[in-house]
C-alpha cells in the first residue's frame, strides 16, 4: 500500500481512497449515491449548491462531499438523519424559486433537479411568497434559455472558463437578483457551446433545434460516431420513432472525454434537408428526371465503361464507401482515384506515410511541453482536439503557430507567426534552420535567417521533453504543401519532436487506408499496374471523359471550384452517388444515385489516432435512397465486375482490415528529393481562406441552426485595416472579387488578423463557390 | 482568470474613456502585479462611472474590460454585483437614504415617504428632468449615531427631518 492510500468508512463500508481526493469522488467510485448539482467531475469544485451535504464524524455540522478532502479513518454517513435533514433543507431552498413547469420543460424526464427532488424533496413547500422571474436574452440559434429555471449551480459558467476557454456566461447581479447569462444579448461564439446543455442540471439551457419536439422518455438511443472531424467523437443518436431528434455525447475518455463540438451535436438537422435525394435521377434531353433504380443503374453502368475515368470521392463518406469507390475504379482499369479534393500540391505524395495521423494519442495532446502547429485553425477544424491542446498551454506548454493569418484562440500561444501564405514556407524554413536542421538539399536561401521568434520556437521544441510538430488543414491545402511537409519533417527530426498530422476531414485517415488515392492501393501499398493515376487536381485541370463522384460536392470541396465546374461541363458523362442534390450535380450529372448517409447506414470512420470506429444504420434513408455499399454491389454486377457480392457491409470492413494488417503508423519519412524552394509571390493581392467549420461536409452545410450561428455566416471578404485604407474601403462596403474570369460580390469585413496584401475569402460556401483556387491571385475592387 | 476571448471585439479604451480616466486607471493598475490587472476593476469602474454622469454603459464596461484584459462578462458581473455601480442612466444627483435598522428605528420610513411624494418617484427611480436619483440603499452607511441619515452625492447628512431634507435637496443645482 503506497503512502497516499488511506482508508475511510462510508455508511459502514470500508473504502480505499487517495489522499487529496474529494469525498464525492470516492463515493462516486464506490457507487454510493450522493445528490449534487454544482459538482461535475470535469469542472472545478464550486460547492455552491450545498446539495451534497453529508455527515462526517467529529465535524460539528454537515459538510459538502464535493469540497471535503478525505482524511485517514474518516467516518462518513451519507444517509443519516443529520445528512438527510441537511439535504432535504437544501432541496427545499433550491425549489423556492424554481417554476413548476416540468410538463412543458424539455428537460422533464431527464432532469437532475426532478430526479433529486423525487428522492430528497417534500411534497409541499413552506414558501408562500412570490417566485422570481428572469426574462431571457437570446444567446444564439443553438441554445434555448429559460433562466427562471436556473438554480445557479454555475456549471455552465465554469465550463466556459475552464473547458471552452471563452468566458461568455456569467453570474450577474447579487442575492435574489443573481442571474446566469451573457448580460447583453449576444450569440455565444464557442464552437463547443452546446455542452452547457448537457451539464445544466435543470431545464435552463436546452437545445434550441430540438425544443418542444419530443419527450426524453419517448426517444430511443443508439451509439454512433460523429463523421465530421478526425477526432471521431463518440455520440448517442436519439430517435423519435424513425427520425433523428438530437445527438448527445457518449463518454469516451480516450477520445472526446464527455464533450462534443457543436458541429457533432447539431449537424443532424442536415439529414432532413429539402434537397435530400429520394429517387434516382437521370438526364434525358438535357433535363434531370426521376427514374427507377434499374434504368438509372444500367445508364450509370453505360456511362462508366470508359477507361478515361476519374473517381472523386469525398473524405467524409464511410470507410466502406471509400474502399468500394477505389475498388470499382480500379476494376474498371483506372487509377484515377482521389479523395484529396481540397489539396493542390501533390508533389511529395510518394513520400507520404501510409496514413496521416496524429503521431500520438489524443490525450497526449494534453501534456505537451511544446508544439508547433503549421497551417492549423485547430480550434475550429478539430474542436475537441483543441480542448486537449489547450490543457497543455494552461500547464505551461509552449504552443506556437505558423499560419496564413491569426486565428482567435482559446489559450495563450507562445508564438504566433502569421504572414501572407506565400511566406509560410520561409517562416518554417527559418524555424527549421534555427533548430539546426540540414536544409542544404533545399538550397541555401537568402533572407531566411529569421528572428527571435523563430529562435524561440526552435528552442522550445528542442527543450521540450514531449514536443510535437503538427501539420493542419491549411498546410495540406497550401499550394506549397510539399515544402511545408519536408520542412516539418526535417524540423521534427532535428528537434526530436513527434511529427503529427491532423487529418483534414472525418475520414481522411480512412481514405488513405482504403486506397482512395491514385498512387496507393488499400493498406498503403503501391498502386496496382505499377502506374500512379491522376491526382484530384490533375483530373480537374484537364477534363476526363467520365467522372464518378461519390459524396463529393465539387463546388464546395474542390481546391479550385471554378475549374472543377469546367471539367464537369466538358466531361462526356458524370455519374454521382450522393445523398443530396447540389448545384454541380443538378447542372452536370447524367445519373445520380441517391445514397443513405450518417445514421442511415453502417459505416466505419478512422480517426486521427488510427482508431477504427463503426456506427450502425439506425434510421431508414428517405424514399428510394439506398446504402451506398448496395449501390456499388449492383453497379458492379451491371458492369460484370467480380468481387463485389458482399452480403453485409461488415464483410467489406473485414476485407479491408485484412489488407491493412501490416500498416505501420509513422509520420517521419525520407524524401526521395527535396522539393525546390519557391520565392514568395510578387502579386500585390492574394486570396487566402479556409473551409469554415460549418462548411466542411454535405450534412453540416445543410444544418440550419449551425448555419445561422456566427461561424456559419462567413461569406465576407475580410481584410486588414491598412489594406482597406489602401483600397479606400470601409467595413460593410461591397467589393467585387475576380478570379480567373469569375466574379463575385461580397461584403467587406475589417479584420486585422489578416496579413496585408491578402484578402480572406472562405471556400465551401454558396457565395464563393464560383471562385477559383483558395490560395491564389485575386483582384479586389469596389463594387 | 482568462484573457479576453479573441473573437469578442472590444472598443479601444481611448475611444471611450477620457484621457483623465485612463490616467487614473493606469495609476491604479500600477499598484498591482502585471498579471493581476483585474485587481483594479473596482477602481476602474468607479472612474468610468464618474466620467459618465454616474452610470456605466455597456460600452464603458467593455472599455474597462479591454483596458484590464478581462472577459467583458467578468466586468459585467462586478458592475452588477456592487450597489455603488449603476448600469442604467440615472439622475445627476444620487440621493441615498439609509433604511437600515438604526435609521429605520429613528424614522427613515417617514423620510423616504416624504422624498418619494416630493418628487413623485419611487426608490430606484430618477426624476424626469434628470436631476434627482433616489437610490435604493442596501447597506448601513455607518452613521447610526446620526440617524435618520442620507448620502447626497458624496456628502453625509444626519438627523434628518422632512424640512431639513427639503432644504438640502432644494439647494442642489
Amino acid at each position: 500500500m503506497s503512502d497516499d492510500t488511506i482508508q475511510i468508512t462510508v455508511d459502514g463500508t470500508p473504502l480505499t481512497a487517495k489522499r487529496g481526493q474529494m469525498l464525492i469522488e470516492v463515493t462516486d467510485a464506490a457507487g454510493i449515491d450522493v445528490p449534487r448539482f454544482c459538482y461535475h467531475k470535469k469542472l472545478s469544485v464550486a460547492a455552491n449548491c450545498r446539495m451534497c451535504l453529508v455527515e462526517v464524524e467529529k465535524a460539528p455540522k454537515p459538510l459538502p462531499a464535493c469540497a471535503t478532502p478525505v482524511m485517514p479513518d474518516m467516518v462518513v454517513r451519507t444517509a443519516s438523519k443529520l445528512a438527510r435533514e441537511a439535504q432535504k433543507g437544501t432541496m427545499e431552498f433550491l425549489l423556492i424559486n424554481h417554476p413548476l413547469d416540468c410538463p412543458i420543460c424539455d428537460q422533464g424526464g431527464e432532469c437532475e433537479l426532478q430526479d433529486v427532488a423525487m428522492g430528497y424533496g417534500s411534497s409541499a413547500s413552506q414558501y408562500t411568497e412570490g417566485k422570481r422571474v428572469v426574462f431571457d436574452k437570446y444567446i444564439g440559434p443553438l441554445i434555448a434559455t429559460e433562466m427562471t429555471r436556473c438554480i445557479h449551480c454555475t456549471r455552465c459558467v465554469r465550463f466556459g472558463e475552464e473547458i471552452a476557454g471563452i468566458r461568455e456566461l456569467g453570474a450577474t447581479g447579487r442575492g435574489e437578483n443573481v442571474r446566469i447569462g451573457t448580460y447583453i444579448a449576444k450569440s455565444v461564439v464557442s464552437e463547443v457551446s452546446g455542452n452547457v446543455i448537457d451539464i445544466c442540471p435543470v431545464g435552463a439551457l436546452t437545445a434550441r433545434p430540438s425544443r418542444y419536439t419530443a419527450r426524453a422518455w419517448e426517444l430511443s438511443q443508439q451509439p454512433a460516431v460523429s463523421p465530421h472531424d478526425c477526432v471521431g467523437s463518440n455520440v448517442f443518436v436519439h430517435m423519435d420513432g424513425s427520425t433523428v431528434n438530437r445527438v448527445i455525447p457518449r463518454e469516451n475518455e480516450s477520445i472526446n472525454e464527455v464533450w462534443i463540438a457543436d458541429r457533432d451535436r447539431f449537424s443532424y438537422q442536415g439529414l432532413k434537408s429539402s434537397d435530400r435525394l429520394q429517387v434516382p435521377l437521370v438526364r434525358i434531353d438535357g433535363k434531370l428526371q426521376p427514374a427507377d433504380w434499374s434504368t438509372a443503374l444500367s445508364m450509370a453502368a453505360d456511362k462508366l465503361q470508359d477507361r478515361d475515368l476519374g473517381v472523386l470521392v469525398a473524405p467524409s463518406v464511410t470507410l466502406e464507401e471509400l474502399y468500394l469507390s477505389q475498388k470499382l475504379g480500379r476494376a474498371l482499369g483506372s487509377n484515377n482515384i482521389d479523395h484529396r479534393l481540397g489539396q493542390s500540391d501533390f508533389s511529395a505524395q510518394d513520400s507520404a506515410p501510409p496514413m496521416p495521423w496524429l503521431g500520438m494519442q489524443l490525450n497526449d495532446l494534453e501534456s505537451l511541453d511544446a508544439a508547433l502547429l503549421i497551417g492549423s485553425n485547430i480550434r475550429k477544424d478539430q474542436p475537441i482536439a483543441a480542448l486537449r491542446l489547450r490543457k497543455s498551454a494552461l500547464k505551461g506548454g509552449a504552443i506556437s503557430f505558423i499560419n496564413p493569418r491569426h486565428f482567435p484562440l482559446h489559450f495563450e500561444a507562445a508564438e504566433l507567426i502569421a504572414s501572407r501564405h506565400d511566406r509560410m514556407v520561409s517562416e518554417l524554413y527559418c524555424v527549421a534552420r534555427a533548430a539546426g536542421a540540414d536544409l542544404s538539399a533545399m538550397g541555401d536561401i537568402p533572407g531566411t535567417e529569421g528572428d527571435e521568434r523563430h529562435q524561440r520556437v526552435a528552442q522550445s521544441l528542442k527543450a521540450g521533453e514531449r514536443a510535437a510538430v503538427l501539420l493542419g488543414n491549411l498546410a495540406v491545402q497550401h499550394p506549397r504543401y510539399a515544402q511545408l511537409h519536408y520542412l516539418a519533417n526535417a524540423l521534427a527530426r532535428v528537434t526530436g519532436a513527434t511529427l503529427g498530422m491532423l487529418p483534414e476531414r472525418g475520414n481522411t485517415a480512412g481514405a488513405w487506408l482504403a486506397g482512395a488515392l491514385p498512387h496507393r492501393a488499400p493498406g498503403g501499398k503501391a498502386a496496382p499496374a505499377g502506374e500512379a493515376g491522376l491526382t484530384a487536381a490533375q483530373m480537374i485541370a484537364s477534363p476526363l471523359k467520365s467522372y464518378l463522384l461519390v459524396g463529393a460536392e465539387l463546388e464546395f470541396d474542390a481546391a479550385n471550384p471554378a475549374q472543377a465546374m469546367d471539367a464537369l461541363a466538358a466531361a462526356g458523362s458524370v455519374v454521382a452517388i450522393s445523398s443530396y442534390l447540389c448545384d454541380s450535380l443538378s447542372r452536370h450529372a447524367d445519373v445520380i444515385l441517391p445514397a443513405a448517409t450518417f445514421t442511415e447506414t453502417f459505416g466505419t470512420y478512422v480517426n486521427a489516432t488510427g482508431h477504427w470506429q463503426s456506427s450502425r444504420g439506425m434510421t431508414n434513408p428517405p424514399g428510394d435512397a439506398r446504402p451506398a455499399w448496395k449501390i456499388f454491389r449492383v453497379l458492379a454486377e451491371q458492369l460484370q465486375l467480380e468481387g463485389f457480392a458482399y452480403d453485409s457491409p461488415e464483410a467489406i470492413t473485414r476485407e479491408l482490415q485484412a489488407l491493412c494488417r501490416d500498416v505501420q503508423l509513422g509520420n517521419l519519412t525520407e524524401f526521395s528529393t527535396a522539393p525546390a524552394y519557391s520565392e514568395p509571390r510578387e502579386e500585390a493581392m492574394l486570396r487566402a481562406g479556409e473551409t469554415p467549420i460549418y462548411a466542411t461536409d454535405p450534412i453540416v452545410r445543410r444544418a440550419p441552426a449551425l448555419q445561422k450561428s456566427l461561424d456559419g455566416a462567413q461569406a465576407f471578404a475580410s481584410m486588414a485595416g491598412a489594406e482597406l485604407h489602401k483600397l479606400s474601403l470601409a467595413e460593410g462596403d461591397s467589393v467585387s472579387v475576380k478570379q480567373n474570369g469569375a466574379e463575385v460580390r461580397l461584403p467587406v469585413k475589417l479584420n486585422d488578423d489578416i496579413p496585408e496584401g491578402c484578402v480572406w475569402i472562405p471556400a465551401g460556401l454558396p457565395e464563393t463557390a464560383s471562385l477559383g483556387e483558395l490560395f491564389g491571385v485575386i483582384e479586389v475592387s469596389r463594387a | 482568470m482568462n484573457s479576453v476571448p479573441a473573437d469578442v471585439r472590444l472598443p479601444r479604451p481611448e475611444t471611450v474613456l477620457s484621457a483623465h480616466s485612463i490616467e487614473e486607471i493606469e495609476e491604479w493598475m500600477s499598484r498591482f502585479p502585471d498579471d493581476q490587472k483585474q485587481s483594479a476593476v473596482l477602481a476602474a469602474l468607479s472612474i468610468a462611472q464618474h466620467q459618465n454622469q454616474g452610470w456605466l454603459s455597456t460600452e464603458l464596461m467593455d472599455a474597462v474590460a479591454a483596458k484590464l484584459q478581462m472577459p467583458p462578462i467578468a466586468v459585467y458581473e462586478v458592475a452588477s454585483f456592487y450597489s455603488m455601480f449603476e448600469t442604467r442612466p440615472v439622475g445627476r444627483h444620487c440621493v441615498a437614504i439609509c433604511t437600515n435598522i438604526s435609521c429605520m428605528l429613528m424614522g427613515s420610513d417617514t423620510i423616504v415617504e416624504h422624498v418619494q411624494n416630493k418628487y413623485g418617484i419611487r426608490l430606484g427611480e430618477s426624476t424626469d428632468d434628470g436631476r434627482i436619483y433616489l437610490k435604493v440603499e442596501e447597506e448601513c452607511l455607518a452613521a447610526c449615531c446620526g440617524g435618520p441619515m442620507m448620502q447626497v452625492d458624496h456628502v453625509y447628512h444626519t438627523r434628518l427631518t422632512p424640512a431639513k431634507v427639503d432644504e438640502i435637496l432644494d439647494s442642489l443645482d
